[in-house]
């Protein structure tokens, strides 16, 4: 069998199978028990030669709805941003995507340097003192900093708003099972956490509090307010942030966060059906040898130049076996690489810039859905029912006889990816839709999309 | 201290001018209203994120400069052991980044993303054939992660009989994550002896199992290359216990159309598709860690799953009441996925059958032209990969790591080393079957050129590597007094 990938010719499989002395491929399977041989051929799909994967695979695509035919107003963590041009440029070189973790510094500086900036772009972005090389997603990534608050405080409770994402909650109660932590998950009032039902919900054994700003309705949290009751108590306070926001809100740093994390998808990473996006992880001097994942650091070689190495891996599985602080053996290296491209080609005042078109295009929005009045009775159409500053998401409460999701499947047809339909997170939540409107929306975008939403409840 | 051969890589925040931009926003064609008009000032952001100010130039010279310091498959030769470090196809590159893959959004009504759909449900289909599992969930997104959501799934399997089971057993010459995971999914690990041939011993097993036997983590074959001969019997031993087996399928490249770990006996599977369907590792990630199961464990695989109805549309099915939950956000790395099933269809099953004989080809040839000079850890057929010792060249100073480093000079990237532990300064090597027998040959001949060095010039291994950016490092500062950022002083 001829293949593209493989090499090997009748000749090579000869004068190798001479040196090995066998006189069949079959033969270096012997010791393989006849007993649990596959024999014939797998039912799986067949193969395609290279024009007909190209055509199979576009016809698959075909059928789905992009960003670049359809506008799309959808977010609730995954989000339609501009991705500058360069970035894929500078991922598809080669010597990035098809390397291995560099275990080997001396022909690994490039990665290592890359994410040694990483680290630093995320520590200037969060305020925290030690950033890692980066985890799987946002969602496990909060998760891990459970993980590390019950380690560290030697306590069981965990106390978890109920305005983070919905799948970040899930991963964070999938994952305290294997750890023996108890969640507690207390109310939002206002789009907002409740502080009253938090600090209720607070004991001794409480080993950290989880709150993500701006939260999934999008809401800005208070966590100057938070920060001292949890603290109070001897717990950790950790965040969730997106990290586009924090150009323009106050770093979680200097608001007393302990850990921080988020996904780095607005970064310039593609919406891709939600993966792979690139969760980071932020903590404090205090946390740094508890820290999971990879850590780059820096230091010289033996001539004196500057240089970069994996570093503090007494915490790593490699080394720890079952002691270990995490499983995690892995980065998200090449998509921390497209968020520190992200960051040097936005910059200091692109990110602001980015981050207030954002605020500013997502107000504008609001505003105009919020003006729409019923012609009879001058009523507000849609209610924005939460009164909470918001970075680049919000609220809307459907008109009574409004479904969210036929009125999705509505949308599309016009050619938009409308809101997320609350219901799917919180069964009391039915006829509220969650619209995301990044600096990629334009004017006459946003506009057509109200229209849009007014024709829809006639 | 010698003089320095070459100037320091600057960092990109080193490269910062105040003014200068690499960026090109949409115009504000909204109120231009002040954030602080907007967001309560309290919240906002006292003092700037100091981000570096560079122009486009800057940035695509930076990274192609940090990418000239780097070395990927692209670059040569990476018999990195137990990684599968093989070819990444440039097509399954292209097909990615297609709008209709790349721009579309986890939450879009399912009607609006029936291509995805589809491509999953295919994918599952096809990785339980390969693996002769029932049912698959592709949502964890690395093998550590698969580990551990296998884990995760066994222990379900255990409450939902009332048992109460507390520990998995890995044999020593496991990969590191096997406990880990087993840790972080609440479970103690057991590890336990390989025997003289570097199998599983089966009395060390046989006096490990008993009632609170959750599961025996393997790794078939294992991390030493070898086929566990007695797996049949391995599997009967544990199931006899009540254990359940967990397959971690870190060396398919092995096994593809030849036996399947279902039929082995294993009850969970995970498969690395960073390794086995050529995805690219991406200097440490993204991968795709999807886990397969036997029927009596369907219940708890991770909620969404894709299935078909009757009428052919495809869905997320998320009544599974039994189910462990989420592992991941959304539905695992859904362009990794892509590339694997766009590898799977460029072989069909038995193009596969054929990348596993040839990946075993390449190591028995390799294996067998390097023991005259390094010792072979275990004589006999290796699978996909092969361990040797260098325990020979210690007696002329020189360790393993000194002949990885004198390998960078030859232009390779080196094989693991020092993994597995129970093997004395040891290299382990896997080739894949993407590469010819003139790369192996010439590679060959590199380590026999290292161990006649290390004989008659041993200095020169031993202060290798000499050609590369930098030379070695001080590791040991670098942990003892971390600098990790350059941002906080």
């Amino acid at each position: 069998m001829k293949h593209r990938y493989i090499p090997m010719t009748g000749q090579d499989e000869a004068e190798m199978l001479a040196v090995i002395g066998a006189d069949t491929i079959e033969a270096l399977f012997a010791d393989i028990p006849a007993a649990i041989r596959y024999e014939g051929v797998l039912p799986m799909s067949g193969p395609l030669d290279e024009p007909a994967l190209l055509r199979h695979m576009r016809l698959l695509a075909g059928r789905n709805a992009n960003f670049d035919e359809y506008v799309s107003f959808l977010g609730a963590g995954i989000y339609d941003h501009h991705i500058p041009v360069v970035i894929n440029h500078v991922i598809s070189r080669s010597e990035f995507y098809t390397a291995y973790t560099p275990y080997q510094p001396e022909i690994s500086q490039g990665e290592l340097q890359a994410i040694f900036e990483f680290q630093s772009y995320i520590c200037e972005l969060t305020g925290m003192k030690v950033a890692n090389a980066s985890m799987y997603d946002g969602a496990t990534a909060l998760a891990e900093a459970a993980a590390l608050a019950g380690g560290y405080t030697k306590r069981s409770r965990i106390v978890v708003s109920s305005a983070i994402h919905p799948e970040a909650k899930e991963i964070v109660r999938t994952s305290a099972r294997g750890l023996n932590l108890d969640i507690v998950e207390v109310a939002a009032n206002n789009g907002l956490t409740d502080l009253e039902a938090l600090e209720s919900a607070l004991t001794d054994d409480t080993a950290a509090v989880l709150i993500q700003s701006p939260n999934f309705f999008g809401a800005i949290e208070d966590a100057r307010a938070i920060e001292p009751v949890i603290h109070g108590r001897g717990g950790l306070l950790v965040m969730s942030v997106n990290p586009l926001s924090l150009a323009l809100l106050e770093a979680p740093g200097e608001l007393g966060a302990d850990i921080v994390v988020g996904d780095a998808q607005p970064l310039g990473i593609p919406a891709s059906l939600g993966g792979p996006t690139c969760g980071f992880f932020a903590v404090t001097d205090a946390l740094m040898r508890r820290i999971p994942g990879r850590i780059v650091g820096q230091t010289v070689d033996k001539e004196g130049r500057r240089g970069f190495v994996l570093t503090l891996q007494a915490r790593e599985q490699h080394i720890r076996r079952e002691k270990a602080t995490s499983n995690i053996c892995s980065n998200q290296a090449l998509l921390a690489l497209c968020a520190s491209v992200y960051m040097s080609t936005l910059g200091k005042t692109g990110m602001q810039e980015a981050a207030l078109l954002n605020v500013r295009k997502a107000h504008y929005a609001a505003d105009k859905i919020a003006s729409l009045r019923d012609p009879h009775t001058a009523a507000p159409v849609f209610e924005l029912p939460f009164q909470a500053p918001f970075f680049n998401e919000f609220v809307v409460k459907l008109p009574q006889a409004l479904d969210a999701a036929k009125l999705n499947a509505k949308l599309l047809r016009k050619g938009f990816i409308g809101g997320y339909d609350l219901a799917l997170a919180d069964p009391s939540l039915s006829g509220h839709m969650l619209i995301a409107v990044t600096e990629r929306r334009t004017k006459d975008e946003i506009d057509r999309f109200v229209h849009e939403l007014e024709e829809c409840c006639r | 201290m010698n003089m320095k051969p070459t100037p320091d890589k600057a960092l990109i925040f080193e490269l910062s001018k105040p003014g200068r931009v690499a960026y090109s926003l949409p115009a504000c064609d909204v109120p231009e209203t002040e954030a602080a008009s907007l967001i309560p000032p309290h919240l906002l952001r006292a003092k700037p994120a100091e981000l570096p100010e560079v122009y486009e130039v800057d940035v695509i010279r930076h990274y192609t400069e940090l990418s000239r310091r780097n070395f990927g498959i692209d670059n040569g030769f990476y018999p990195l052991g137990s990684c599968t470090m093989k070819y990444n196809p440039k097509i399954n590159e292209d097909v990615a980044r297609f709008p209709g893959f790349a721009k579309i959004h986890p939450y879009q009504p399912e009607e609006s993303i029936q291509g995805a759909l589809e491509l999953l449900y295919t994918l599952q289909n096809d990785i339980a054939a390969l693996t002769g599992m029932d049912q698959v969930t592709l949502q964890p997104a690395a093998g550590a992660h698969g580990e551990w959501t296998g884990l995760m799934l066994i222990r379900a399997y255990h409450e939902s009989r009332g048992e109460k089971r507390t520990k998995v057993i890995v044999p020593d010459s496991s990969h590191g994550t096997n406990p880990a995971s087993a840790t972080v999914a609440g479970f103690e690990t057991i590890t336990i002896k390989s025997d003289a041939k570097g199998m599983v011993d089966l009395d060390a097993l046989k006096a490990a199992v008993g009632a609170d036997t959750a599961a025996l983590m393997l790794t078939n074959p294992s991390t030493l290359g070898l086929f566990e001969e007695r797996i049949v019997e391995i599997a009967n031993i544990v199931h006899e216990a009540g254990g359940l087996l967990y397959y971690d399928g870190a060396n398919s490249n092995a096994i593809m159309g030849i036996t399947r770990p279902g039929d082995m006996g294993f009850d969970v599977v995970h498969l690395n598709l960073h390794k086995t369907m050529s995805t690219p590792h991406g200097g440490g990630g993204p991968g795709a860690g999807p886990v397969g199961v036997k029927s009596k464990l369907i219940p708890f695989l991770p909620k969404p799953i894709v299935s078909r109805r009757t009428d052919g549309a495809y869905y997320w099915d998320y009544d599974r009441p039994a189910s462990i939950g989420r592992v991941k956000a959304y539905y695992g790395n859904f362009g990794i996925l892509v590339r694997a099933y766009a590898y799977i269809r460029t072989y069909g099953p038995e193009g596969l059958r054929r990348v596993s004989e040839c990946a075993v080809l390449n190591a028995n040839y390799m294996m067998h032209r390097l023991a005259p000079y390094y010792e072979v850890a275990y004589p006999g057929l290796c699978k996909h990969e092969f361990v040797l010792s260098g325990r020979r060249l210690k007696s002329f100073g020189v360790r393993t790591l000194d002949v990885a480093k004198r390998l960078l000079d030859f232009g390779y990237h080196p094989p693991t080393i020092y993994f597995p532990l129970n093997v004395e300064e040891c290299l382990m090597i896997e080739p894949t079957e993407t590469e010819s027998k003139e790369t192996l040959d010439a590679f060959i001949d590199a380590m026999i050129s290292i161990a006649q060095e290390a004989e008659q010039t041993p200095e020169i291994v031993r202060n290798a590597p000499h050609t590369t950016v930098v030379k070695r490092l001080d590791e040991t500062t670098a942990a003892r007094k971390p600098v990790l950022n350059c941002t906080c002083g």
